[in-house]
Parts: structure tokens; C-alpha cells; sequence
């Protein structure tokens, strides 16, 4: 059961082939048995999973009309708060709170009757592309053991990768679910900026943060990305208008004539062999499908990586100063005498990880008097002219496409010492993320020096999410008639006999 | 080495700055839905967002955004079609975000100002003070420092915070430098914050109380040698709690700057806190190395831009400028300059309009508000406003004595009444049995009396010593209990002795 989609699943508990306390059960089971090796979760909740499962057992029994969803676990970043659950944000600064509120998501999750098994590995405040910036240590590929699951949403795409849970929920600022969606050959989508409200996100940059769905399939990733998005009013920045149908466009399917641009700047050189030859094996199957491609000029995305290296940490610099040892978290230093202040800076520096106190400095750094119009406010430039590039792509192609990542996962520790060339990883998510827009990535198969999966990158305008569903879906068809079925049935079964 | 002022005025020309920090009286904070009421239990008042839990999100009041373009129109400033806010970053425990989200470089009101009248030695005289901005921006909680002898952080054995007042909207209100005050300047700062008060009572948009501090002003001073151009170093005078500690903080800088200046010193630029007991400041922290609050635009906020349309219609529904309505009232009312500022600092000119708007006379209503019911209200050591008695019960005693069924005597005890909680002016001269005697047989029987048991002092009145009568008129009206007429007892007795009635 728990190697099926979740649209089947959905079927399934509709006609009453299973219950969702049994379909809970399966993946608890499947947890308990494959996250020792894989590491995917922070905290397993059992009870309140089973409860909640009973509740729509109980519901569906009664008669009650209920969400396609409604009985369906899902795995949650340990970004968002879920009232009464632990919630870390992969830190230890935040060891042992329990928020006392439900983050809009998970309201609107638990609404539509989902299950939530537990809360996923990170990296620290989501600032790394490997989950091994985690306080508490590493999540695992479950593809290949000794490599990471990608980052920083690394244990929500290994739980769906590893079929501890049918769908999960990450969050993206720089890439960070559709790199670890391309790294763990899955489904991952950043929504438009504003579809999903970030109340209750905590937020690393506020400008760029955005939860968003994960799936083993196109269809089960829209059908959750529909349950998220909408407006709130507890957000500002949250949309107010009509919501494109993203479930619709992933069973449509149907690229006949649209126009698909191929980022120049996002390829080639820099690019894993591996990587690009099922890049460019996939281009030709929409253009077997009837797409028309054609090569697009993005001049500005070659400074894309320093403008959000300045424009994440200023935000971030100032995102995390509430947590300061004064209403929750941990508390360092608090003896006899000490100051407040003394407190807080004992209690920082024991709490943030390296790379959090390393973008905390570059911030503060950046937006500080005399450098702030140097740093900050020539990202900001960049940033607009990023937003033209996009403007111009999309006034010649519906969708433009390029790899998700330069390469397949790589080995534990192969980057931990070298930030550049763990930030080199972000090069073609992160001009989505400045431009405000929506992407997709979804798997293009396995390189063939590694038989790892590689990823397929779809983005397209703000608010037309559901080109990227409509393309994703289409290409996914071809090439599981391909393949035989989708790439992740070619993943490794672990030590896992159900 | 004590300096006067006027040594002080005469040596050196002072330069003012005012930034005046308003709370608004919105029912909800400025980025959540929390309650503001004032005095409520410690933390009672907060939500994940003004407790800065991890992942809360601030949302604009929109009736804060409607007040704040509501003061920039009345302090005649230009409206920003389009300001954002920005987040000022500086740790303090008080502050749960350890960033206060506030306007820097795009304010949404900018370029007004603000016209005071001082008495001056040459007459009255107008000053214009200059608003440089009015922007909105968010309070922080309150800290309390637990043992230790000032109640300050140093020497205290622990602190307790209070978020209730973290995130009460708040506008501040900085004027541009205000030079050519001369030895008016703590005259014209007085009467700038005063006007602000008024004008800000007047829009209905904060309680504007000083002494719970609604209403707060950081004065800064710097002093020039007379006749050069060039600033001198400023201190930024915080804790001035009265409009009368604005005069005196200003005036105290002037003086200590002076003193420094003259010893060949420098001033230090630094915050100083104001000492309402001893009328001086102590240094507070040193500005010196300029902090760097690493300002940027709050990314959590989109930007304000305010209809056109709608502001217009929010300049139309402005309230009268207090010093337009004052010059109104003293011309309908024709009261003396003096008269009108003895109103204006008992702050009783609202209630003596309502009380002249309900039919009573402009003269008859001010006495009562400024005489009996002010002594009253001094007595109890409350504001006329707080007292029982209302505009309505002063015109109806107004109206009483007008008709001969109360003397001015027997008002005042009905007004005691009504401030005593006895019911309306009527019922209370039902309850008290108050009338008028105008029964001239019962006079004259306490005439008669009265004359019996001070026969010389009748005899003189008798022998044309008209002035000793009132002796015995006192007498007569003890004798009523006051509830005479004391020009029909004067007939009555003047006629019953022999002497003409004039």
C-alpha cells in the first residue's frame, strides 16, 4: 500500500479498501523501520497521527463529505508550527518549544483531513542545499545511503523518496524543495510568491520563503499544492485573486504548440554530463509531444547567486534576532548576575550552527551604514533586473525550463567545507525565488555514471502555476511509458519488507 | 558656576528639535488584533505576533494607516502616495523581535507644520514650528526592574516584562530644527506640544494623556554663540511627562549647555532623562558612536498607498484648528486675552462650549466651570472632566438662577449635589428642599428677630449707618438657611428701618 500513489490511495480509502488508520499504520511501521538509515523525521507523531486518521475513519463512516486528501499522511518540514508539536527549525536554539498555534498550512492541512505523521529533517532555519546543516545531524539519501537527500527540505523529500510518507511539505527560498525533489527523484513545487501563506513559517528570508508541496507523482503534488494555497489575511504578502486550478492542469496534460524556452545560461558548462543528457533527452520528448522549443537569453542570472548570498542574510540577519533566550528556546548563561544581554549572546552563540551565524554576519554586514547601498541595495538591482530577464523570456515561451541542479546527490561531507561550492548547487533555482515566480521540478531519470535521479526544472509567470503542472505532467506520462512505470519504483527498497 | 537665563539668553541662541511620540487609541495593535487597553494584567494583552513567536507575521491596521494621514493633513503635510515600512534593528529584552518595525526614509507624511502664539515682551506674538515628518511605527513592552534602590536596571536583582504595550501603534512627529526662539524657546516648545495635544484631542485619535504617556516628547537643545551659523552639539531630553516639564527641561539644558559652553567644555551628545522632583537631567547613554540600527524595508509588509480620492475626503472631515476655534470663541464669547488662557490652561474650553452650546451664558458658564467646579476638582485632585456634573447640569443651574428660583448661593450647593452624585440640578433641589424664600411674611419675621436680639445694630441702621445692616442681612439669611434672597431681605429690612431703599 504505501508504495502507491497518494491519488490511489485517495481511491482506495474511498472505497473502503482501507482505512486511514491502517494506510497511518503501514507508514508508521515503514518509518520505524527505515528512518534509523535514512533519518528523514525530528519527531514522529504517533498519537496524535492515529487520532487524527481516526477522526476521518469516523467521519467517512457517518457519511461526511470529505477532502480527496482527507486520510492521507503527510511528512512536515520542521519549518512550520503545528500547535503542540515540537518545532526545531533543524536548531538547536529552538530545542524543546512547542508552538502554541498551527501555522496557516497546517490548518488548512488538517482541515482537508491530511494526517501528519511527524516533523522532517532540515537544514538549520532552511540555510543549506544538503540537510547536513541540522543540529541534529544528517538526513540520508535513501537513493544511495552515503550521499545527502539535497537541501535544505532534505528530510520531507527523503520521507516521500523512501516511502515513509506519500506526500510531504517543504519550503523553498533558494531551491530548497526542488533541489532535494531533483536529488531524491520526486515531485517538488515552489509556488508563485504569495500562494501560500507564510504565517507560521519561520521565516529565514521573508522576501523569498515560500512552503510548497513535494509528491512522488505531477497529480499527487497538485493535489496537495491546491490544498495550501489560497489567501490569508494573517499574511500581507499572501495574494488576493483567483487561484489556477493546478489539479485540472496536471491531468490535462497537453503541450501541443506551447512554446518552451530553454534558459542559456542554465546549462552546458558546469553541468553534469549525466545531468544534461537527460535534460536535453527530455526536451525531445515534448518536442515529440508537440512543444516547440527554443533557446532563451537571461543575461542578468549570471549574478542571481550573489544577489540572494546578500539578500537572504540581510533578511535572515534580522528574521532571526527574536530568538534571544527572552520568551522561549533555549536559555545559555542565565546565572547569578548575568545581564540580559550577556544571556543573549551566550545563548546565540551556543545555539546557531556556522552556517546560520555565518549568513547572520554577511547580513548584518551587508545592511549596515556605509555598505548598506554597495550590498543590499545593489542585490535589490539585481534582483530587478532578474525580474525584467524573466519578463522578456516569457513575452517569447509559456514555460521556460532548465536542470534543477548542476548534479546528481552527492557525498556526505563532499561540500561541508567549501560554502561556495555548496552555494554553486542553488545556480538555476534560485532566479525563481528573486523573481517571485513558480517552479517545478520532477524526474528526468538516472545519470548514467552514477544511476542517480536528475531533475527536470520547469518555471513559469507568477500566478500561472498551472502551466507548470499541465507541462510536469505531460512530460512525467512520456517518459513512464517509457520507463516502465515512474523512476521511483527504480529506487532501492531499503531495509524495508512491506 | 550658576549662570541665570538671562545671562544664558543673552551669550547664546538656542536651537530646538521636538519629536513627539503619540499612542493612537485603535482598538487593536498595530500588526495584530490585540487588545490596547490600557492597565491590564501583564501579558494578557499579546498573540504569537506581538510576542514574536517563530513564524508569526505582522498585518497593518488599516484605522492606524486612517489616523496617521488624519494628523499629517491637520498638521498641514504633504500625504505620501506611496511609503513603506522599514525594520530598525537593535537588541532589548523589552522588544521581541529585536526589531522595531517603523518608517525611515519614505515617512508617509512629510513637510507641515504647526503655528503657536507666545506672550512676548512685544505683545503676542506667532511662531511657525516646521514638521519634518510623522511617521508610524510600533510601541515596545515595558520592563520593570525588581529590587535595588532607583527602580533602574543597574542594582536591580531581576527584571520582569510586560508585552501588553508591545505593539501599541504608535506615530511620531518630528519637527525640523526650530531656530529664532530666542529666550522664548522653552515658551514655544510648551506651546507647540500644547497645540499638538489639542489638535491631535480634537481628531479623536489618541487619549493624549502626557502623565500615562500617550503622548511623550523627547526635546533636543543645542545653543550657538549669538550670531554664528554654526550648530552646536545637541542632547536629546527624554521622560518629559507634562507640558510644564517641556518648559522646564528646556530651559535646564539652556542653562546647563550654557554653563559647559562658558567653562570652555563640550556638550556631549547623548540622551539625558528629565527628573520631574529636581526639574534637571541625568545623562542617560552616549551617542556618541551613532548606532547603526541597519535599517531596510520590512519585507514582511507591502507598501501604503493611500487613495487620492479617499484623503481628500479624510482633509474635508477635519475638525476646526484649536487656536482658529479659540480666536472664534474669544470674539463670540468677548472674553479678555487673560480670561482665555486661564480656560485654555484649565482646560475647560471644551466643556464650556458644550455648556454655552446648551443655552447658558458664555460668562455665567465659564465662572462655573473656572470657579466652584475647578476648586472642586482641585480639591479631589481630579480634572473637571472626571466630576459628576456635565454641561447640561451647569446650563440648567444657569437657567435656574437666571429665573429667580436659586440664588448663586444656593447654586453652589446644588452643584455640590450633583458632583455628589445626588441626580440632575432639579432633583437635587427636590431632594435638599433648596428654594428660594419669597414669602415677605416669613422674612419678616426673621427681620423681626433678628432685630430684637441685636438692638444696637438695629438702632444704628435706624440712625442712617446704612452699612451695618449687612450685619443683620447675614444674620437674617442664617436665620433661612441661606434659602433667601438677600436683595428682597435688604428691602424688607431697610424699609422696616426706617431708611430709604436707593
Amino acid at each position: 500500500m504505501i508504495n502507491q500513489t497518494a491519488a490511489a490511495m485517495s481511491e482506495a480509502l474511498v472505497k473502503g479498501e482501507v482505512t486511514s488508520t491502517q494506510l497511518t499504520q503501514a507508514h508508521l511501521d515503514r518509518i520505524s523501520d527505515v528512518d534509523t538509515s535514512v533519518k528523514a523525521f525530528l519527531h514522529v507523531d504517533a498519537e496524535g497521527a492515529l487520532a487524527q486518521a481516526a477522526r476521518v475513519d469516523a467521519d467517512r463512516s457517518s457519511g461526511k463529505k470529505l477532502h480527496p486528501l482527507a486520510g492521507i499522511p503527510l511528512a512536515l518540514k520542521d519549518v512550520l508550527t503545528q500547535d503542540g508539536i515540537p518545532t526545531t527549525a533543524g536548531s538547536k536554539i529552538l530545542q524543546g518549544w512547542k508552538p502554541q498555534y498551527d501555522s496557516t498550512v497546517v490548518s488548512k492541512i488538517k482541515e482537508a483531513g491530511i494526517v501528519i505523521l511527524g516533523k522532517t529533517n532540515m537544514d538549520e532555519f532552511a540555510m543549506g542545499s544538503s540537510t547536513e546543516n541540522s543540529a541534529y545531524g544528517p538526513t540520508f539519501n535513501p537513493w544511495d545511503l552515503s550521499r545527502t537527500p539535497g537541501g535544505s527540505s532534505g528530510g520531507s523529500a527523503a520521507a516521500v523518496s523512501a516511502f515513509e510518507a506519500p506526500l510531504a511539505i517543504g519550503s523553498d527560498t533558494g531551491g530548497s524543495i526542488r533541489q532535494p525533489a531533483a536529488l531524491t527523484g520526486i515531485v517538488g513545487v515552489r509556488p508563485t510568491y504569495g500562494a501560500v501563506s507564510r504565517y507560521g513559517l519561520i521565516a529565514y528570508s521573508s522576501s523569498l520563503d515560500q512552503a510548497g508541496p513535494f509528491g512522488r507523482t505531477v497529480l499527487d503534488t497538485a493535489l496537495l499544492h491546491d490544498v495550501m494555497a489560497g489567501h490569508d489575511p494573517k499574511d500581507a504578502t499572501s495574494i488576493n485573486g483567483k487561484f489556477p486550478d493546478v489539479v485540472s492542469a496536471a491531468q490535462k496534460r497537453d503541450v501541443k504548440g506551447l512554446k518552451i524556452g530553454v534558459i542559456k545560461q542554465l546549462q552546458g558548462e558546469g553541468y553534469q554530463k549525466g545531468v544534461q543528457a537527460r535534460f536535453d533527452e527530455s526536451l525531445q520528448v515534448l518536442a515529440s509531444l508537440g512543444a516547440e522549443i527554443i533557446e532563451v537569453d537571461c543575461p542578468s542570472f549570471e549574478y542571481a547567486l550573489a544577489a540572494y548570498y546578500l539578500i537572504a542574510p540581510s533578511e535572515c540577519s534580522s528574521n532571526l534576532a527574536r530568538f534571544d533566550a527572552m520568551r522561549y528556546g533555549l536559555r545559555v548563561g542565565d546565572s547569578d548576575g548575568a545581564s540580559a544581554e550577556a544571556v543573549m549572546s551566550a545563548t546565540r552563540n551556543a545555539g546557531f550552527g556556522h552556517e546560520v551565524k555565518r549568513r547572520i554576519i554577511l547580513g548584518a554586514y551587508a545592511l549596515s551604514s556605509g555598505y548598506y547601498d554597495a550590498y543590499y541595495g545593489s542585490a535589490q538591482k539585481i534582483r530587478t533586473l532578474i525580474i525584467q530577464d524573466y519578463a522578456k523570456a516569457f513575452a517569447q515561451a509559456d514555460v521556460l525550463v532548465s536542470p534543477t541542479a548542476p548534479t546528481t546527490a552527492f557525498k556526505i561531507g563532499e561540500k561541508s567545507n567549501d560554502p561556495i561550492a555548496m552555494y554553486l548547487g542553488d545556480v538555476a533555482t534560485i532566479p525563481v525565488n528573486l523573481a517571485g515566480i513558480c517552479g517545478m521540478s520532477l524526474p528526468a531519470g538516472l545519470a548514467d555514471e552514477d544511476g542517480l535521479p536528475v531533475g527536470f526544472q520547469i518555471m513559469a509567470p507568477a500566478m500561472c502555476d498551472d502551466r507548470l503542472y499541465n507541462v510536469g505532467g505531460a512530460l512525467e506520462a512520456a517518459l513512464a511509458s517509457q520507463w516502465g512505470g515512474h523512476l521511483i519504483s527504480k529506487a532501492p527498497a531499503l531495509g524495508g519488507s512491506k | 558656576m550658576a549662570i541665570s537665563y538671562d545671562e544664558v539668553v543673552a551669550k547664546y541662541d538656542p536651537v530646538l528639535g521636538l519629536e513627539v511620540h503619540v499612542e493612537l487609541n485603535t482598538e487593536s495593535k498595530m500588526f495584530c488584533s490585540c487588545s490596547t487597553v490600557f492597565g491590564g494584567e501583564p501579558n494578557t494583552q499579546t498573540c504569537p505576533v506581538c510576542l514574536a513567536l517563530p513564524g508569526a507575521l505582522p498585518v497593518v491596521n488599516a484605522r492606524a494607516i486612517e489616523s496617521t494621514i488624519k494628523i499629517g493633513l491637520a498638521l498641514n503635510c504633504q500625504i505620501a502616495p506611496y511609503s513603506r515600512f522599514a525594520r530598525k534593528n537593535y537588541f532589548y529584552p523589552d522588544m521581541p523581535k529585536n526589531f522595531q518595525i517603523s518608517q525611515y526614509d519614505e515617512p508617509i507624511c512629510f513637510d507641515g507644520y504647526v503655528d503657536v502664539e507666545i506672550d512676548t515682551d512685544e505683545g503676542l506674538k506667532e511662531f511657525r514650528i516646521e514638521v519634518e515628518r510623522v511617521h508610524m511605527e510600533e510601541d515596545t513592552g515595558k520592563s520593570l526592574h525588581v529590587g535595588g534602590a532607583t527602580g533602574r536596571i543597574h542594582g536591580a536583582d531581576y527584571s520582569l516584562l510586560d508585552y501588553n504595550r508591545a505593539g501599541i501603534p504608535l506615530v511620531e512627529i518630528v519637527t525640523k530644527i526650530v531656530p529664532g526662539t530666542g529666550k522664548y524657546a522653552p515658551e514655544v516648545a510648551r506651546a507647540y506640544v500644547a497645540e499638538l495635544r489639542d489638535i491631535l484631542r480634537g481628531l479623536g485619535v489618541s487619549d493624549v494623556k502626557m502623565e500615562q504617556g500617550s503622548l511623550r516628547c523627547d526635546a533636543n537643545v543645542s545653543l550657538k554663540p549669538m550670531g554664528s551659523d554654526v550648530l552646536g552639539t545637541r542632547s536629546e531630553t527624554k521622560n518629559v511627562n507634562s507640558l510644564r516639564s517641556v518648559e522646564r527641561a528646556i530651559r535646564g539644558e539652556m542653562i546647563r549647555h550654557a554653563e559647559l559652553l562658558d567653562a570652555g567644555a563640550k556638550v556631549k551628545q547623548e540622551t539625558r532623562h528629565f527628573q520631574e522632583d529636581t526639574g534637571l537631567t541625568r545623562s542617560g547613554r552616549s551617542k556618541e558612536q551613532a548606532e547603526d540600527y541597519r535599517y531596510f524595508p520590512e519585507p514582511d509588509l507591502v507598501p501604503v498607498a493611500p487613495d487620492a480620492a479617499w484623503i481628500e475626503e479624510l482633509r474635508k472631515a477635519l475638525p476646526e484648528r484649536p487656536s482658529l476655534r479659540r480666536k472664534r470663541l474669544k470674539q463670540e464669547w468677548n472674553v479678555p486675552d487673560k480670561e482665555m488662557a486661564a480656560m485654555v490652561n484649565a482646560d475647560v474650553l471644551d466643556i464650556v462650549e458644550a455648556t454655552v452650546v446648551l443655552g447658558a451664558d458664555p460668562t455665567k458658564a465659564r465662572s462655573w466651570w473656572l470657579g466652584e467646579i475647578s476648586r472642586i476638582a482641585n480639591d479631589k485632585e481630579v480634572s473637571v472632566t472626571e466630576l459628576a456634573i456635565t454641561p447640561a447640569d451647569v446650563a440648567e443651574i444657569v437657567a435656574l438662577v437666571n429665573k429667580g428660583e436659586l440664588t448663586d448661593k444656593l447654586a453652589r450647593q446644588v452643584v455640590e449635589g450633583v458632583v455628589a452624585g445626588e441626580g440632575t440640578p432639579a432633583e437635587v433641589v427636590a431632594k435638599r428642599g433648596i428654594k428660594v424664600v419669597n414669602d415677605d411674611g416669613a422674612l419678616m419675621a426673621a427681620i423681626e428677630k433678628v432685630c430684637s436680639e441685636q438692638p444696637d445694630t438695629a438702632q444704628k441702621v435706624r440712625d442712617g449707618h446704612i452699612p451695618a445692616a449687612g450685619a443683620l442681612i447675614g444674620a437674617v439669611m442664617k436665620e433661612t438657611k441661606g434659602q433667601a434672597d438677600a436683595a428682597r431681605v435688604r428691602e424688607l429690612l431697610l424699609g422696616h428701618l426706617g431708611q430709604p431703599v436707593n
